[in-house]
């Protein structure tokens, strides 16, 4: 017994050994995807590494970074936030990389955090919109974190301004997801911009994850004078929202965030009630811009599906990184951290942005209109 | 006043929902002393299998119901066979747990087998697609589907167990399974039948939840399979018609409560009830108070 452990403890070191060699000698730069593949929001993590392998795929097919081709290595983080975390030390030290992408929620996002900075290595997410992902609660700067979205205020924000100006609605309703931090905090922009701009919040009503019957609360409102809705939320529930208030005969317009971005929405609400629906989004595949279109093709062809926000995200995400392995000064955590944080207008197919002394982009949020369950038109707001 | 009707309407849709599951709940126990609480996941099986019936075989509302009712009947009888009759004279306690092992195996067959994604039920167009407006109240025809069906099981059922032969052998076996044997009865294909019955209306109310939210997941029973047996407690368990006052009862408060502020209180106040029954009168509103055999 004795002699096999002292066996298993001389394997293991060489192991570890033998792990370090082959990590320095490849011409390659290794970065890690650490993503929600299996689980809760698995539809999140899957769609942005999709993103992720279509954009390294260009990017290595011409001729990869000052010479140099991308290796990505991919691990499922289940949707848990420990399991995150256990993955960013195990990329770190085990696989030796450079820049981890991922993951897609906040709230694991943020798990991964503290390791990225103690091991002087950066993290980038395209979908974590949380306001303290990258600064903590007493306004700090988190050193090595980056994400390539905007932040929840900012989008409700830009959706109370969009009630306001080119809706021209005053007086809106906001049933609001009370069970996430996303939906809390999302209505709490929203209602502050709309009153300061003018509008009142007649009322505020709240579901938890996982209702189904919205039928009481709708009736609640059918007395009041309103005319808008703002439902900050995921499209499980907003999908069945809309669907119960347009049975109603509530016709208001809905405004909605992107959290609604998902074919199942269609589904649930059925495409009649989807009319007069707005939802602030990172992407539109309606938007004629070179970048996009390209992305789109290419997409295609290599998926064979539509690509959704969450594809057009990662691919962003790993362009982004591209970029600042491109413009560092050395392969390694520290200048990378430098390069991504002097990144200015990067054109990207979510829009182009600059990163801000937040580690926060500044970008438009595109606004889109959905007619019959169809996307019929996007703005591009608040920018 | 026409907001109050427009929520008592809400609150009927909702309560027959919660009463077709309470049925099943107040007969398994009336007959065997056993919640089931696999009861509830019965319910979630109806509605996956009306989802498939309507997307993958392209059948129609009453097929589709008719086809969940006659699966989950099957199932509710096996569940029984498999997994209770060979505890029949063990301890309540180890049935109870069986029971609640029953409900996990459901629920994380479920999930492995079609995923925890929300699946969603095909929007269903002509007739019940339409509401109507009496006044400013306006009725849809889901909400009459839903009342209409609930009204013709209970009829159904309260002819079954008053007027036939295994309705006199339900109720024998209820009130003294021992003495129901010596005359005669054959216990086990009664407690079958209860089981058969019980979750037919699972079923039922499986896929009339799926036509009128819309939304279906594995975990779906969980909430309702306990807010059901809530109500089946308030009418007094055990007790047919308790559970379906029970049922209408929960219904309405929970819809009241969310409807005027209480959105985020709604199962709280359910729960509170059911603590406050059994503080108040353990037996429920018609319970009678039957001395215990010793």
């Amino acid at each position: 017994m004795k002699k096999l452990s002292i066996g298993l403890v001389l394997i293991m070191i060489f192991a570890l050994f033998a792990g370090c060699n082959n990590s320095k000698t490849d011409d390659v730069i290794k970065v890690g995807i650490n993503y929600e593949l299996t689980g809760e929001v698995a539809t999140y993590g899957q769609s942005s590494v999709e993103g992720i392998e279509l954009a390294i795929e260009e990017i290595n097919k011409a001729g990869g970074v000052n010479g140099k081709k991308i290796e990505a290595v991919k691990y499922d983080n289940k949707s848990e936030e420990s399991t995150a975390m256990t993955l960013t030390t195990r990329l770190i030290n085990q696989d030796k990389v450079v820049a981890i992408m991922g993951p897609a929620t906040s709230g694991s996002f943020n798990s991964t955090i503290p390791v990225a900075i103690d091991n002087k290595i950066p993290v980038a997410s395209g979908s974590a919109t949380a306001d303290n992902v990258t600064i903590d609660e007493s306004g700090n700067l988190k050193e090595y974190a980056f994400r390539i979205c905007y932040t929840d205020s900012y989008q409700g924000t830009a959706m109370a301004n969009f009630a306001l100006d080119n809706l021209k609605k005053e007086k809106a309703i906001i049933i609001k997801d009370n069970s996430s931090d996303y939906g809390k905090g999302l209505a709490e922009n929203f209602n502050r911009t709309f009153t300061a701009g003018g509008g009142t919040v007649v009322s505020e009503l709240a579901y938890v994850k996982g209702d189904t019957d919205f039928n009481a609360i709708l009736t609640s409102v059918t007395g009041q004078d309103f005319d808008v809705i703002f439902i900050p939320g995921y499209y499980n529930e907003a999908g069945l929202i809309i669907k119960q208030a347009r049975a109603m005969g509530i016709d208001v317009p809905i405004l909605g965030v992107d959290g609604f971005d998902s074919p199942e929405l269609v589904n649930l609400a059925g495409e009649d009630a989807l009319t007069n629906v707005y939802f602030s989004n990172h992407y539109s595949s309606l938007d004629e811009s070179k970048v996009v279109k390209d992305f789109i093709t290419n997409f295609k062809a290599k998926y064979n599906k539509e690509p959704d926000a969450f594809n057009a995200l990662g691919y962003d995400l790993a362009k982004f990184i591209a970029d600042g392995l491109s413009r560092a000064e050395e392969i390694n955590g520290e200048s990378l951290k430098e390069a991504l944080a002097s990144t200015k207008d990067f054109e990207g197919v979510t829009g182009s942005f600059s990163i801000d002394e937040n580690h926060n982009t500044v970008k438009a949020v595109i606004i889109i209109e959905l007619e019959n369950g169809k996307q019929v038109s996007s703005i591009r707001a608040g920018n | 006043m026409d907001q109050l009707l427009q929520q008592i309407i809400n609150g009927i849709s909702l309560g027959s929902i919660y009463a077709l599951i309470a049925l099943g709940y107040t007969m398994v126990y009336g007959i065997i002393k056993l919640i089931n609480f696999a009861h509830c996941d019965v319910y979630m099986i109806g509605a996956y299998i009306g989802f498939v019936c309507i997307t993958s075989l392209k059948l129609g509302l009453i097929p589709a119901l008719l086809i969940a009712m006659a699966i989950c009947t099957i199932l509710g009888v096996l569940i029984e066979r498999i997994a209770y009759r060979p505890l029949r004279n063990a301890t309540r306690i180890a049935v109870l747990i069986t029971a609640i092992g029953v409900s996990l195996l459901l629920e994380n067959g479920m999930i492995l087998i079609a995923s925890p994604q929300v699946r969603v039920y095909p929007q269903i167009d002509g007739l019940l697609a339409k509401s109507f407006d009496i006044g400013r109240i306006t009725i849809n025809m889901k909400q009459v589907l839903i009342l209409a069906t609930t009204i013709i099981l209970m009829i159904l059922l309260q002819f079954i167990v008053k007027r036939t032969r295994i309705g006199k052998a339900m109720r024998a076996v209820s009130l003294d399974t021992e003495a129901a044997q010596l005359m005669g009865i054959n216990v086990d294909t009664t407690i079958s039948f209860t089981f058969a019955i019980g979750s037919a209306l699972a079923g039922a109310a499986g896929v009339l939840v799926g036509v009128y939210y819309n939304s279906i997941n594995p975990l779906m029973g969980l909430l309702p399979g306990l807010k059901a047996f809530v109500a089946a407690v308030f009418g007094g368990i055990g007790i047919i018609p308790g559970a379906m006052l029970g049922g209408y009862f929960i219904g309405m408060v929970e819809t009241m409560v969310a409807g005027y502020g209480g959105s985020m209180f709604r199962d709280a106040v359910v729960f509170a009830i059911l603590i406050f029954i059994l503080i108040v009168k353990p037996t429920g509103l018609l319970g009678k108070n039957v001395r215990e055999k010793v």
